[in-house]
């Protein structure tokens, strides 16, 4: 019983709890005991909650009983990534600066989940301040990837990816700054999604570079996705950068599955050279079926998408450097006094910022004081800041000719842990594919597209789709998914190695 | 290669509050300089004639009525600090009196 139930889809459970054939209490009970049978192993979870996620379930059982109307998500489970703010539950940015820490007040989309009643499972792990491409960074210990434990979950949002491929959810929200939600659903197997810039509310996200954050869906499929974003997007007066669009007809564009007369458009600088063969092969087999189904496909140049992972390494250290100057021990997290010399508050900070950052958000804050710092601010941020408006237009011309973009997610399969831990560089060619996105503000979307030949690890299909169009990607998702899973015989995932041999050492 | 020197990230560091061992400043320099050449090509690629981008939806301003609305308590915003007196945060000196 448990096992079908993990292994059910959003859509699926809701159904069941609909038709009473499920109460949301077995439901989430059942994504309990998978996290108990397999964190130990994967450790997507930085903290469980079990308690109130059973609470939640039991008033959803209870206003079901009595003919109460319930959201059709009422009772399907979610973890949501840790950098999001939760009452009753720590958040810590996967920090130590911020270890044991309680928000006095919800995000936004935490709101909207709880007004959906849908039980939270608890905070999942992620790069320290959602900086980085592998979840490495996170002070409490790496997340592994569920078809191989010895590699890398993607990142920054690790843990949300990992927790879905696991079955340890069916759901779970992230952040994508540059990547951080589709990269990690590349390398596992499953479907993440940026919605455009503004599109979904960024209150209560701790801020990264805010020009460039966005909260988004993680799920095995995208109908499930889609079901998500309708939940959390829409307006917020709470977030100034928020959008008066309304998200209504995504499922159902997800469900549409026709992909006849889609202009298709290959971004010819986001593949080839520099992308592993088997995710290349994925990549043009997936074309193929789209084309078979009667899409057109294109081939579109955006030629400023070469500057992009430079102005993005520019522009966000930069606002990372400006962000996390409020963590300085004096407000909340915590405080560490110097060991020696005079007990003066900059000192107090410098030795509460030492202690309490890890080795990637130290380089990126000085990386980006060095960006904004006198006589190099022009060079430096204000020419990223023009290659932004630059891939702007690269994008407007390739829409001009397409109706969405496709590339591959992420230029390789997820590779093992510690390999890239030390050459930053490296670990930054990770998000080449998912970057222009985020500069330009547009959605983008990554489906599992296949097992690369060479490793059998999964490889990601990205979709893009203009700002404000994210409908579009839901389509084009869909119908590629549908002819994939035709040819595979089921989802991706039935393909994932068997977890469960080590549980969880006491109780998180 | 970008000329970077300990000195320089010092100085970084001071600015944005970190303490750092000279370890650290030198292994942070090496690093800054190789990611620092890495981005270089980034300003040259746009000519005096591109306007910059800072926010890719083009939004403005965003006013509401000036009237109270969405507070913490004192106890609420208080919650998570390290030291608090008296409905403020405490902090040790903030200036070096010595």
């Amino acid at each position: 019983m448990n096992q079908e139930i993990i292994r059910s889809t959003a859509a699926q459970l809701a159904e069941k709890l609909a038709a009473k054939e499920l109460s949301a209490v077995e439901v989430t009970q059942a994504h309990l005991d998978r996290i108990a049978e397999v964190d130990g192993e994967v450790n997507a979870f930085l903290h469980v909650n079990t308690q109130e996620a059973l609470a939640v379930a039991g008033e959803v059982d209870a206003a079901r009983a009595a003919g109460e109307g319930l959201h059709a998500l009422a009772g399907v489970p979610i973890a949501v990534k840790d950098l999001i703010v939760t009452v009753g539950q720590p958040t810590t940015a996967a920090s130590k600066i911020l270890e044991g820490w309680h928000s006095p007040y919800d995000a936004t989309v935490v709101k909207k989940l709880r007004a959906a009643k849908m039980p939270i499972l608890g905070k999942t792990n992620l790069d320290e301040f959602a900086m980085g491409s592998s979840t490495e960074h996170s002070a409490y210990g790496p997340t592994r990837n569920p078809w191989d434990l010895d590699r890398i979950p993607g990142g920054s949002g690790g843990g949300s990816a990992a927790a879905v491929a696991a079955f340890e959810a069916p759901l779970a929200l992230g952040t994508d700054t540059g990547g951080s939600i589709r990269q990690p659903a590349s390398v596992t197997g499953s479907v993440g999604v940026k919605p455009t810039y503004g599109g979904v509310s960024r209150y209560g996200a701790i801020a990264m570079a805010s020009s460039l954050d966005q909260i988004g869906p993680v799920s095995r499929n995208v109908l499930d996705s889609a079901l998500l974003h309708e939940v959390i997007g829409g307006h917020d007066p709470f977030d100034s950068t928020s959008l008066q669009e309304s998200w209504a007809g995504l499922a159902d564009a997800a469900r549409n599955g026709d992909v006849k007369g889609l202009k298709i458009g290959i971004i010819k600088e986001l593949h080839g050279e520099g992308y592993q063969t088997g995710v290349e092969n994925r990549f043009n087999e997936s074309l193929e079926l789209l084309k078979a189904a009667g899409a057109e496909i294109v081939e579109v140049s955006c030629p400023n998408f070469q500057y992009a992972l430079g102005a993005y390494y520019l522009i966000m250290p930069s606002e990372v450097s400006s962000n996390l100057a409020k963590f300085d021990g004096v407000r909340f997290g915590l405080r560490v006094l110097p060991e020696e010399g005079p007990m003066t508050i900059e000192r107090v900070m410098a030795a509460t910022r030492a202690a309490g950052f890890g080795p990637e958000v130290k380089r990126r804050i000085i990386l980006g004081t060095y960006a904004l710092s006198a006589g190099y601010y022009d060079a430096y941020y204000g020419s990223a800041q023009k290659v932004r408006t630059l891939i702007q237009r690269d994008f407007e011309a390739a829409f001009a000719q397409a109706d969405v973009l496709i590339s591959p997610t992420a230029p390789t399969t997820a590779f093992k842990l510690g390999e890239k831990l030390n050459d930053p560089l490296a670990m930054y060619l990770n998000d080449v594919a998912t970057i222009p996105a985020n500069m330009a503000g547009v959605p983008g979307i990554s489906i599992p597209g296949g097992l690369a030949d060479e490793d059998g690890l999964p490889v990601g299909i990205q979709f893009l789709a203009p700002a404000r169009q994210d409908k579009r990607l839901y389509r084009a998702a869909g119908a590629l998914e549908t002819l994939l899973e035709e040819k595979w015989g089921g989802p991706l995932l039935a393909q994932a190695p068997v977890l469960g041999s080590k549980a969880l050492g006491g109780a998180k | 290669m970008a000329a970077i020197t300990r000195d320089d990230v010092a100085h970084l560091a001071r600015l944005a509050h970190l303490e750092m061992s000279n370890e650290e400043l030198d292994r942070m320099a090496g690093e800054l300089a190789v990611i620092v050449d890495s981005v270089k090509s980034v300003s040259e690629a746009a000519g005096a004639d591109v306007p910059a981008t800072s926010h890719p939806i083009p939004l403005n301003n965003v006013f509401r009525e000036d009237v109270v609305g969405h507070v913490l308590t004192v106890e609420q915003a208080l919650s998570g600090a390290p030291d608090a007196a008296e409905n403020r945060f405490k902090v040790p000196a903030i200036l070096d009196e010595e």
